[in-house]
C-alpha cells in the first residue's frame, strides 16, 4: 500500500465520518442548552400515553400489561374494573419510563363470558380502558396446549393443504386452457387472500403501541419477504440451470416457491390464532371449523397448480404440504407461548409479501411472453381470477 | 366492540376444532371444578376501592366535617379569614376573607386534579351564619381565570355573583354583603362562564342559616352535627366523573370511620355539588333518619334511609344510633359508591368509666 492511498482512505473515512460527529456535537449542544424557556417544554403539560395489552385471566383474578407508550413518565395512581376502584400490584412499580412497562394484577371476580372494561387512572387523574370483550380463563401453557396447538394448526393448515394436494392427478390431465384457468384461478385466491392479510395486518398495526410504528414493521415486512423470496427464485433456477434441467417445463421450483409463501403466510395465521388462544379471546369456541378447512384447501390447489407438466413424486408432494402447512403449527405454538402484536404485524406482514411474490411468479408462468394485459383477458383467465375470488368471497362468508 | 372479522373467526374456528378434541379432557374435569368455585372465592376485605391513603395535610376530610366559620385554625389565623361582631339588635356581623386560587389538589390516593378552588380546599370553607344576621364577604381572586360566589339566599341581585359584569377577574376584589335569610342548608358556588367547568373544578361550598333561638332556646336541639358535600370530579376531561366523594377524598371514611355516640342526635348538612350527573344521593345502612328538604322547615319532611338529591339540591338529616359498631353510607348510585362516594360511621356506647 502505497502512502497516498492510504491518505486517500483515510480521506474518505473522515468524509464519511464527519457529519456525524457534527450530528453528535449538535446533539450534545442541544441536550447542553436546550432552550426550555423559548420553546416552553416546561410550561407543557407532560404527555401521557399508555398502551394496555395481554389481558390474562385466572380465578378472581386479572392481569395485564400496561406500556408507557408517549414520551414522558407516567404514574399509575389507580386502576378501577367497570367503573369501580379496585387494589392491584405491579411487578415493576408504579412510574414508567418511556417504552417501560409493567404487569399489573388485580384480584376481582370477574364473570364467565361477560364483559369488563380494565381502566388506569394516572396520577393526573388521565384513563386508559383496556377492553376484555368476552372473559374466559387464560390456558395455561403445558402439554395439553402443545396438543391443542398442533391440532389446531392442523386442522387449519396442513388438512385443507393436503386436501388440495390431492388435485394433483387431475391437475396433469388438463390441456393448456385448463391449465390457464386453474392457475388463474390460484392467482385470484391469492390476490383475495393478500388483500385480507393486507387488511388485518394494517388493522393490527395500528392497536401496536406507537412507539414501535406497526405500520412501518409491516410494510419492512412485506418487501423483505417479496424481495427475498424473489432473490431465492432465482438462485433456485440458477441451480436447475446449472444441472441442465428444462426450466421452462419444471413446474417443482414455481410449487416450491408457492409452498414457501403460502407456509409464510400460514405462520402468520398461526401466530394469530395461538394468541387468541393464550389471551382467552376467542371464547365463543364454535365448530366452524368445516368451513375455514374450506376456505384453505384452496392453498393446496395452488401449490399442486404449476405442476401439470410434471411426473408425480409422492415425496416432494409431502414436503410441499409440509413447507405450505406445518408452519401454522409453528405459529400457534409461538403465539401461544409468547404472544405480541409485535410479532403478528411483521409475520402478516411477511405473509402479505410471500403472497404477492407468489402471484408475480405463477402470472409469470402463464404469461411466458408477449403483452401481459392481452394474454390476462382470455377467456379461461378471465373466468379463473373470477371462480378464485369468488370461490374465496363465498366461503369467507361462511366463516364471517 | 370487536367486529367479527375472518381472522377473528379463524381464531374461533381454531379454538373450535380443540374444543372438539378436547371436549372429552373437558366433560371430565368440569363438575369437579363447579363445585370447586365457591371455595375459590377469597373472602379479603379491602380489595375493593381505592389503594393507598390521600395525604391529609393540606385537606382532612375528617376535620371538615365538624368545621365552619374557620373553626379549626388558631384563634389568631382564624381572625385573619373571619371576624364576628355583635349588633345592637342582638344579631351578628359576619365577616369572611375568601379567595379563589388554583391548586392542585389529591382527590384519590395518587391521583391530582387541578383545581380551582376557594381558600385553597375543595369544597370551600363552610360559612355559617345566624337568621337576620349580616353577612359580609371579601372575596379576592388569585386564580386564574374571572370568579364570583354566587350565594344561593335571600339577597339583592348587585350581590348575586351570576352576570357577567358581577365576574371578578383575576388580582380584583368584590364585596358580597347581604342578610343571612332564610334559615336552612344551602349552598355557594362560582357562577362565572362556562359555569360547569368553574363548578366542576372544585368552586363551591355550604352556606349554613340557623334558625333563631326561641326564647334563649336554641330552635334545633343541639346535636352532633356534620357537613357534607357530596361531589365529584371529571379527571380526564370527558364530562363524566372519574371519582365520587363526600367531601373530595374518595373513600377517605372507609378507612377513617366518622366516628358518633350511640344515643346521641347526629344531623347532617347535606347537598349535592356532583356535576355531570343529574342526582345523587345518601343511603345510611340500618338506620333511618328525617330529612327536612332545603331545612327549611323545623320539622321533618321524611323519614327514609335513602335520600336523592338533584345537582344543588340540599336537606338537613336527623338519626340516632340505636347500635353500636359500623354502618356503611354511600350513594345509592353504586357506580358512584364504587368510584369513592361510599363511607362507615363508627357508632360507640358512652364511655362510663369516667
Amino acid at each position: 500500500m502505497t502512502p497516498e492511498t492510504s491518505n486517500s482512505i483515510g480521506r474518505l473515512w473522515l468524509i464519511a465520518l464527519a457529519p456525524l460527529a457534527l450530528l453528535g456535537v449538535l446533539l450534545v449542544v442541544i441536550v447542553e442548552t436546550w432552550p426550555s424557556d423559548v420553546i416552553g417544554a416546561d410550561a407543557h403539560p407532560s404527555v401521557e400515553k399508555l398502551s394496555l395489552a395481554a389481558a390474562k385471566l385466572r380465578p378472581n383474578e386479572i392481569s395485564l400489561t400496561v406500556l408507557n407508550d408517549g414520551p414522558d413518565p407516567v404514574t399509575i395512581a389507580q386502576v378501577q374494573v367497570d367503573e369501580a376502584y379496585w387494589a392491584f400490584t405491579s411487578d415493576a412499580g408504579t412510574m414508567l419510563n418511556h417504552l417501560q412497562s409493567a404487569r399489573l394484577t388485580i384480584p376481582y371476580p370477574w364473570v364467565e363470558g361477560e364483559k369488563h372494561v380494565v381502566r388506569v387512572v394516572t396520577s393526573t387523574g388521565v384513563t386508559f380502558d383496556h377492553e376484555i370483550a368476552v372473559a374466559v380463563e387464560t390456558p395455561r401453557p403445558n402439554v395439553r396446549y402443545f396438543v391443542a396447538f398442533t391440532l389446531i394448526g392442523t386442522y387449519v393448515g396442513v388438512i385443507p393443504v393436503a386436501l388440495g394436494l390431492l388435485w394433483f392427478p387431475l391437475v396433469g390431465r388438463l390441456g393448456r386452457a385448463g391449465l390457464a384457468f386453474l392457475l388463474s384461478l390460484t392467482v385470484g385466491l391469492l390476490l383475495f387472500l393478500l388483500v385480507d392479510a393486507g387488511q388485518e395486518g394494517l388493522e393490527m398495526a395500528l392497536v401496536v403501541p406507537e412507539s414501535y410504528q406497526g405500520v412501518m414493521l409491516f410494510v419492512f415486512g412485506t418487501v423483505g419477504a417479496y424481495l427475498g423470496l424473489e432473490s431465492l427464485g432465482r438462485w433456485l433456477r440458477m441451480k436447475r440451470q446449472a444441472a441442465g434441467a428444462d426450466v421452462a417445463t419444471s413446474g417443482w421450483a414455481l410449487a416450491l416457491l408457492i409452498a414457501i409463501g403460502i407456509g409464510l403466510h400460514n405462520f402468520g395465521e398461526g401466530l394469530a390464532i395461538g394468541a387468541a388462544f393464550a389471551l382467552g379471546e376467542a371464547g365463543l369456541g364454535t365448530l366452524l371449523i368445516v368451513g375455514f378447512t374450506l376456505h384453505n384447501t384452496t392453498e393446496g390447489l395452488a401449490i399442486v397448480a404449476p405442476l401439470a407438466h410434471d411426473r408425480a413424486r409422492v415425496g416432494e408432494l409431502v414436503r410441499l404440504g409440509v413447507i405450505g402447512g406445518a408452519p401454522t403449527i409453528a405459529g400457534a405454538w409461538l403465539g401461544g407461548l409468547v404472544y405480541s402484536p409485535l410479532w403478528s404485524v411483521l409475520f402478516l406482514g411477511i405473509g402479505a409479501g410471500a403472497i404477492a411474490q407468489v402471484v408475480v411468479q405463477i402470472v409469470r408462468q402463464i404469461v411466458p411472453e408477449g403483452p401481459v394485459l392481452r394474454f390476462m383477458s382470455t377467456a379461461p383467465v378471465l373466468s379463473g381470477l373470477s371462480a378464485g375470488f369468488a370461490i374465496m368471497y363465498a366461503t369467507g362468508m361462511l366463516v364471517g | 366492540m370487536k367486529r367479527l372479522s375472518r381472522r377473528t373467526w379463524l381464531q374461533v374456528a381454531g379454538l373450535g376444532s380443540f374444543a372438539g378434541g378436547a371436549a372429552k379432557i373437558a366433560s371430565r374435569s368440569a363438575g369437579a371444578q363447579q363445585k370447586a368455585v365457591g371455595d375459590e372465592i377469597p373472602r379479603h376485605p379491602q380489595r375493593m376501592g381505592a389503594i393507598g391513603r390521600v395525604s391529609t395535610e393540606s385537606f382532612d376530610p375528617s376535620l371538615f366535617l365538624r368545621t365552619w366559620n374557620f373553626s379549626d385554625r388558631p384563634e389568631v389565623e382564624r381572625r385573619q379569614f373571619y371576624r364576628e361582631t355583635p349588633r345592637p339588635d342582638g344579631t351578628m356581623l359576619r365577616e369572611y376573607e375568601l379567595f379563589s386560587i388554583d391548586r392542585e389538589i389529591e382527590i384519590a390516593p395518587g391521583v391530582f386534579f387541578p383545581a380551582w378552588t376557594y381558600n385553597g380546599q375543595v369544597p370551600g370553607p363552610t360559612l355559617r351564619a345566624t337568621e337576620g344576621d349580616r353577612v359580609k364577604v371579601n372575596f379576592l381572586n388569585q386564580g386564574s381565570h374571572p370568579h364570583t360566589i354566587h350565594f344561593h339566599g335571600w339577597h339583592p341581585p348587585s350581590m348575586d355573583g351570576s352576570l357577567p359584569e358581577h365576574e371578578v377577574r383575576p388580582g380584583e376584589r368584590f364585596v358580597y354583603e347581604f342578610d343571612a335569610e332564610p334559615f336552612g342548608v344551602h349552598l355557594y358556588h362560582c357562577h362565572a362562564a362556562p359555569l360547569k367547568r368553574h363548578i366542576h373544578k372544585g368552586l363551591y361550598g355550604m352556606f349554613i342559616v340557623d334558625p333563631k333561638d326561641v326564647g334563649g332556646v336554641p330552635a334545633r336541639e343541639p346535636a352532633d352535627e356534620l357537613v357534607m358535600v357530596m361531589n365529584a370530579f371529571d379527571t380526564n376531561f370527558d364530562a363524566e366523573n372519574e371519582v365520587y366523594a363526600v367531601n373530595t377524598v374518595a373513600h377517605h371514611h372507609m378507612h377513617e370511620p366518622i366516628r358518633v355516640k350511640v344515643g346521641q342526635l347526629i344531623r347532617i348538612y347535606l347537598v349535592n355539588l356532583t356535576e355531570f350527573d343529574p342526582i345523587n344521593s345518601l343511603h345510611l345502612h340500618a338506620t333511618f333518619f328525617d330529612v327536612a328538604r332545603t331545612g327549611t322547615r323545623l320539622e321533618p319532611t321524611e323519614t327514609t334511609d335513602t335520600l336523592m338529591l338533584c345537582q344543588g339540591e340540599r336537606a338537613v338529616i336527623e338519626t340516632t344510633f340505636r347500635y353500636s359498631g359500623q354502618f356503611m353510607f354511600h350513594a345509592h348510585q353504586s357506580e358512584f359508591a364504587e368510584l369513592g362516594w361510599m363511607g362507615l360511621f363508627l357508632a360507640e356506647e358512652e364511655r362510663r368509666d369516667t
